[in-house]
């Protein structure tokens, strides 16, 4: 079963091309790594799949249904980590889950419980009731996380995650990741971090100039390309290191 | 559309206004202080008074008794201190050297005016004449206050004493009370605070919606199932509250200095409609803001250009501008509002009057248009 399928999809910007004919689909329950260098068209495939932008071209499907034609059904299925960390810093973590939730129109008590149970697993819940604003970095990051996931959403995305984050924290991010897909959740998961694709992802799509260079498990690439790691595959591919243009 | 998407919408900004500092200092302190300010000034127990020259050119007329009735009832207002003269040139001058704030000319047909405004219904019929009133436009009070009074004098006197005089099957209230009142210039202007305070929820909403944008919670609201209705919907109901909340702080404030309103019940809750009302037309400028600016700082800057008219041809200090200037008035709506304020709680006239009519329906009008060209704008250029 596909939870989402991207079919042609193209994105321009006046002159700029950002996506170019981008073609994959994810299967439901899958942790998807969309790769690739700052501007390569990651965001941007990741804000048409939210329904933030419009496709120039093309057509895409998340949780079977159409992104242009039922936009508010793919809302209710999607939970969405931005790059930015977007809090709000006058309200504390526990209410900044509860607005989002309440956003998805959760029930009280479900609300109560999920955001509860969120901010736990998130290591946030002693500071819970302080103002966001006073979080440091990696709490913020995690608050971030917390929001996208409040209404137990089928569809996650999750746009550069762990960005700016200690190593320690990261790799917190990471089991709780795992855990999303152990609880059966497609993940869409951008990074510019290839360990962490290798870590944590299925199948990689690796994008450069807003196109489509290679699409398989990280395994398989690396034996394929006959390369130690997706850093060397993406030299080998592009001629460049995926973090110069960061 | 769901209720709780819309309580949670409102509750937010609510909560911003308690948090964060610069949101409470604008849309409550700041009211406050400059109430309070103004209040200590120009308000309190100690009342101002005016010298006014009367030229009754009506003396001597038919029916000149009217004028002796306007005459009368400028002089119980203590406000004023009424002196007569003979001539519009020996009062004109006393005007130019400061020795009086403002003369009044009554017309020579004045009385046949009042006569035929009781003997016909339409308007067609009555003998139409203009009071001329000369002010000193160096005193900014006394332009501001003046007018005012003038024009509650003369309507005691068409309405007020006619019942004495002529039979009608029309009972109109004795003015007799009303004329007792002490105003101060306080009374004058609170109603033009309470509105110019209001004007400020531009720039609030302005920075709001931009620092939003910057911050990338808009995208991130957009990621939900929330429509952009229920957005809007949640910014306008949680100013309307604010304008309340701003309005019942602003009335205890100016009640505390001095300032009674006059109104009644009815009276007051409908003043609390217009500040609801005014509020929605602030918000629809706010998002009119917030799509041209960039950023908060700028949105801060463009929300002046909004600001300013308001405050010069709409509030406290719309009465010292030249006539000239004046006549674009009832261009902004924020006149309108301080009309209908003005009319309600100085004057108490009733919610039926046509001032508080006419000026509230126009201030519907432009509060609906412009909250829907606020929308339109934002939904097309806001949004990123």
């Amino acid at each position: 079963m596909q939870s989402i399928v991207i079919d042609g999809l193209a994105k321009k910007y006046e002159n700029v091309t950002a996506v170019d004919g981008l073609s994959l689909q994810v299967e439901y329950g899958e942790l998807f790594g969309l790769l690739g260098p700052n501007g390569a068209g990651k965001t941007t495939t990741i804000n048409v799949l939210c329904g933030l932008l419009d496709p120039t071209k093309g057509s895409v499907q998340v949780g079977g249904h159409d992104i242009t034609k039922e936009p508010t059904n793919v809302k209710e299925i999607i939970g969405v980590c931005p790059q930015e960390t977007a809090i709000y810093t006058y309200l504390t973590g526990m209410e900044n889950v509860q607005f989002f939730g309440n956003l998805h129109a959760m029930s009280p008590d479900n609300l109560r419980k999920r955001s509860r149970d969120l901010l736990e697993r998130l290591g946030l819940l002693e500071d819970a009731n302080r103002s966001a604003g006073k979080y440091s970095g990696g709490m913020r990051r995690r608050l971030n996380i917390a929001i996208a996931l409040v209404h137990d959403p089928q569809i996650v995305f999750l746009d550069e995650p762990t960005v700016g984050m200690d190593v320690q924290s990261r790799h917190a991010v990471w089991d709780f990741i795992r855990q999303l897909k152990t609880r059966g959740k497609t993940v869409v998961l951008t990074t510019h971090y290839m360990e962490e694709a290798e870590e944590l992802c299925d199948r990689v799509g690796i994008i450069d100039h807003g196109k489509l260079i290679a699409l398989d498990a990280p395994r398989n690439l690396n034996s394929r390309f006959k390369t130690r790691d997706l850093e060397e595959l993406f030299i080998k591919l592009t001629g460049r290191r995926i973090r110069s243009e960061a | 559309m769901k209720i709780q998407r819309i309580g949670a919408l409102v509750n937010k900004e609510l909560v911003k206004i308690i948090r964060e500092p610069a949101q409470l200092f604008l849309i409550i302190l700041f009211p406050l202080i400059l109430t309070l300010a103004f209040g200590v000034s120009f308000g309190g127990t100690q009342s101002v008074s005016y010298q006014i020259g009367v030229v009754n050119l009506n003396s001597g007329a038919v029916f000149s008794q009217w004028a002796d009735f306007l005459i009368g009832n400028l002089t119980s207002v203590r406000i004023l201190k009424v002196r007569l003269y003979e001539a519009n040139e020996t009062a004109q001058a006393d005007l130019i050297e400061g020795k009086i704030q403002g003369v009044l000319i009554i017309p020579k047909n004045f009385g046949q005016s009042c006569v035929s405004y009781w003997l016909s219904a339409h308007q067609s019929l009555w003998v139409k004449t203009d009071l001329q009133l000369y002010l000193d436009s160096g005193s900014m009070f006394a332009t501001q206050a003046i007018p005012p009074i003038v024009q509650q004098a003369l309507v005691w006197t068409v309405l007020g004493a006619n019942t004495t005089f002529i039979s009608l099957p029309v009972t109109i209230a004795n003015p007799s009370t009303v004329a007792s009142k002490n105003f101060t210039t306080f009374d004058f202007m609170a109603p033009g605070i309470f509105t110019f305070a209001m004007t400020f929820l531009i720039m609030t909403i302005s920075q709001s919606f931009t620092s939003e944008r910057q911050q990338g919670l808009l995208r991130r609201i957009n990621t939900t199932p929330t429509s952009s209705t229920e957005l809007m919907l949640g910014q306008a109901i949680s100013n309307m509250l604010t304008a309340v909340l701003q309005g019942v702080l602003l009335l205890a404030m100016a009640f505390a200095l001095g300032f009674h309103p006059a109104a009644d019940l009815p009276g007051l809750i409908l003043a609390f409609v217009i500040l609801m009302i005014f509020s929605l037309c602030c918000v629809g400028f706010g998002l009119i803001t917030a799509a041209i600016s960039k950023s908060p700082e700028v949105a801060t800057g463009v929300a002046f250009v909004f600001i300013i008219p308001l405050m010069f041809l709409g509030t406290y200090v719309t009465d010292i501008l030249p006539q000239t200037a004046k006549a674009f008035s009832i261009l902004v709506p924020s006149y309108h509002a301080t009309e209908v304020l003005t009319s309600l709680l100085l004057r108490g006239a009733p919610i039926l009057s046509q001032t508080v009519l006419s000026s509230g329906a126009i201030l519907v009008t432009y509060s609906l248009l412009i909250f829907i060209v606020g929308i339109a704008l934002f939904n097309r250029f806001g949004w990123s």
